[in-house]
């Protein structure tokens, strides 16, 4: 029986599987324009990048990322000449503009902000979902169906809805503007998808390990120690990986509660400006350096991916 | 096997050495893992939430703390059901969240239908379309202002090369027709891979032999698409739809950057009023109240979406 129909799944003709990879490669590359052009643009000058037709083909520059890290005041060229030889890349370049480096950006301390906060927030929901997870795996819970329902239902509220009160609370509390008022709400919303991505993973290991530890005489914490968490590593570490990129990514809470000392990188990129308007160079650049952790972690992923986004529902 | 030996051991042990030594019984350890997470969530999730109640029956002001807080009943909520912007910013997120789901569903289906194909390379370029759902949405929607902006823009460009509008007719964030379209469109692009990786598990999860027994008994392509891909991956379409259903009725990163919910109020999604309310005009017990409606809103299709979720688990 021949079974080289157009569309069996038993034995696609190589005919529609070539069909199937022209269009799905098509879509790809169409989709992946916008972060090539968010590339490209971190790496023109600001007249290459509001070029009437967008440059496709130009002269690469550093200005963007000089223009990122720096605030820069604007002088004039006889003053400029009288300063001495340039100390490095950045000075060179923005002399030519008839500009002097006044100082640092707010820039790398806002993404040093949200470093912190990401890790602070992802240490602390894995460890109380692992403990959690654990719990509601081993262990007779009473309610433990409601229970997880209450824990996963705090993920529906629109964020904008929880930030009136929460703005209210920090603000008597005196946490508002503040990275452990930041990590501790970070970590509300994490504990979550921590608790029930790890409780898949910890479900997974058989239980006769720790049975077997406990009749070596260990207690029943020792048992989880020695023989539940080294099996849970890898569960652990994509768990992690989920909360990092939340919190890395959030917008909303961080738009609304933060405003200086403890802002984080997705609020402050859109407020960078330069002369006349958004200076996109330098936002294409700190959007750049913003992404760059994320891609590598996506592809450090790819295999838990699914798990992730549908809270541990779906596994392959 | 291991179960029983384990049983056998457990017998011959004596009791205090099984169950509790040096340690804390089950019970204690069971409460100890899970208070905390537990007293984390009453703290910063359910307290503020019951704060917010209570604050959606007063007239108070979070600009003035100061001022006396009166006592205002139902009458918030009255006023939330009678107000003309509410209902419209309601129809606007629906309609969003229908034309989102709409796109991503068809798109990404026929996508992960394609891919199921396995063609050669299929992985690196699966990876390759997922790339744009993990970026962060603010800081990507940001971006797309800039490919939006006429004439210097290049999606603007692009689409005066085909059409032959002129680049700088083709106003995308601030015609009143184009600005949800604007929306629309980065969600679509932001998380059609999203329903696509949830339809490639559904398509996967289908064994091969039911399509082997459709092939002896000569079912058309068309037959077997209709009566084996489709109802078999339909639980996970649904859970695509419901996940993305909730996601977008949420809405706020992209519209507050890309739009702020203008031109005028025609992308203003209840996020963005409700922003609008509780920060710009500080009626904090008013969208205090907002907030509550949309709360119950949202739970209605959590437990909707929970049982699907059971339902899918079940197969």
């Amino acid at each position: 029986m021949s079974l080289t129909t157009a569309h069996s799944v038993v034995a696609p003709s190589s005919n529609s599987k070539r069909l199937a990879g022209v269009l799905v490669v098509g879509y790809a590359l169409i989709s992946i324009v916008p972060l090539l052009w968010i590339f490209a643009t971190s790496f023109k000058t600001p007249p290459d990048s509001i070029a009437y037709p967008p440059k496709i083909v130009f002269q690469p520059s550093i200005e963007g990322y000089c223009n990122l890290f720096t605030t820069r005041t604007r002088q004039t060229p006889e003053y400029i000449n009288s300063l001495g030889p340039a100390t490095g890349f950045c000075d060179e370049t923005v002399r030519k503009r008839n500009m002097v480096i006044a100082g640092p950006s707010n820039f790398l301390p806002r993404f040093v902000n949200s470093l912190i906060i990401a890790f602070g927030s992802t240490f602390c929901a894995v460890f109380l979902g692992t403990l959690s997870a654990y719990g509601f795996s081993r262990f007779k819970v009473p309610l433990a169906d409601d229970l997880l329902f209450f824990i996963l239902s705090t993920r529906f509220m629109p964020p904008i809805a929880v930030a009136i009160p929460i703005y209210l609370m920090y603000r008597e509390l005196g946490l508002s503007d503040t990275a452990l008022g930041m990590i501790l709400l970070y970590t509300a919303v994490n504990v979550s998808l921590a608790v029930w991505l790890l409780k898949g993973f910890i479900d997974e290991i058989p239980r006769e390990y720790e049975e077997a530890a406990m009749i070596d005489g260990y207690t029943r914490l020792q048992a989880f120690w020695r023989t539940v968490l080294p099996q849970a590593t890898t569960g652990i570490a994509a768990t992690a990986i989920f909360c990092l990129i939340f919190a890395w990514n959030e917008y909303a809470f961080a738009a609304l509660l933060t405003s200086g000392t403890a802002q984080t990188a997705p609020p402050f990129i859109p407020t960078i400006i330069g002369e006349g308007g958004q200076d996109w160079p330098a936002v294409a650049a700190g959007t750049t350096i913003f992404l760059v952790p994320i891609l590598v972690f996506t592809i450090l992923l790819r295999k838990q991916l699914l798990r992730g986004i549908t809270f541990g529902a779906v596994r392959k | 096997m291991l179960n029983r030996t384990a049983d056998n051991a457990a017998r011959a042990t004596p009791e205090p050495l099984a169950k509790t030594i040096r340690g804390i019984s089950d019970k204690g350890l069971a409460w100890l893992f899970i208070s905390p997470t537990i007293l984390l969530l009453l703290a910063i999730n359910i307290f503020p939430l019951f704060w917010a109640i209570y604050l959606s029956f007063t007239n108070f002001r979070a600009n003035r703390p100061n001022e006396v807080v009166k006592n205002l009943g139902l009458s918030n909520y009255r006023r939330i059901l009678g107000d003309q912007d509410i209902w419209i910013a309601m129809q606007t997120t629906a309609h969003f969240v229908f034309w989102t789901i709409l796109l991503q569903t068809v798109i990404g289906f026929t996508l992960a239908w394609l891919i199921d194909r396995k063609f050669r390379g299929h992985a690196f370029w699966t990876t390759i379309i997922l790339v744009p759902m993990m970026l962060s949405p603010a800081v990507v929607g940001n971006f797309w202002r800039f490919l939006y902006e006429p004439q210097i823009g290049l999606f603007s460009y692009v689409i005066s090369f085909v059409t032959g509008i002129p680049p700088t007719n083709v106003q995308m964030l601030s015609n009143v027709e184009l600005a949800p379209w604007a929306i629309i469109i980065v969600d679509t692009w932001m998380w059609t891979p999203y329903v696509m990786l949830i339809c490639l598990a559904g398509l996967r999860s289908i064994p091969e032999y039911i399509y082997e027994a459709a092939e002896v008994d000569r079912a058309s392509n068309w037959r077997q698409f209709w009566s084996i891909t489709l109802p078999m991956a339909l639980p996970f379409i649904m859970l695509a739809v419901l996940f993305r259903g909730i996601e977008n009725f949420k809405m706020f990163d992209m519209v507050n950057l890309l739009t702020g919910g203008g031109p005028g109020s025609t992308t203003e999604v209840a996020s963005i009023t409700l922003k609008r309310q509780a920060f710009e005009s500080w009626r904090t017990g008013y969208s205090s109240a907002f907030a509550i409606i949309l709360f119950v809103a949202v739970f209605g299709l959590a437990n909707i979406y929970v049982k699907a979720l059971n339902k899918v688990k079940q197969r």
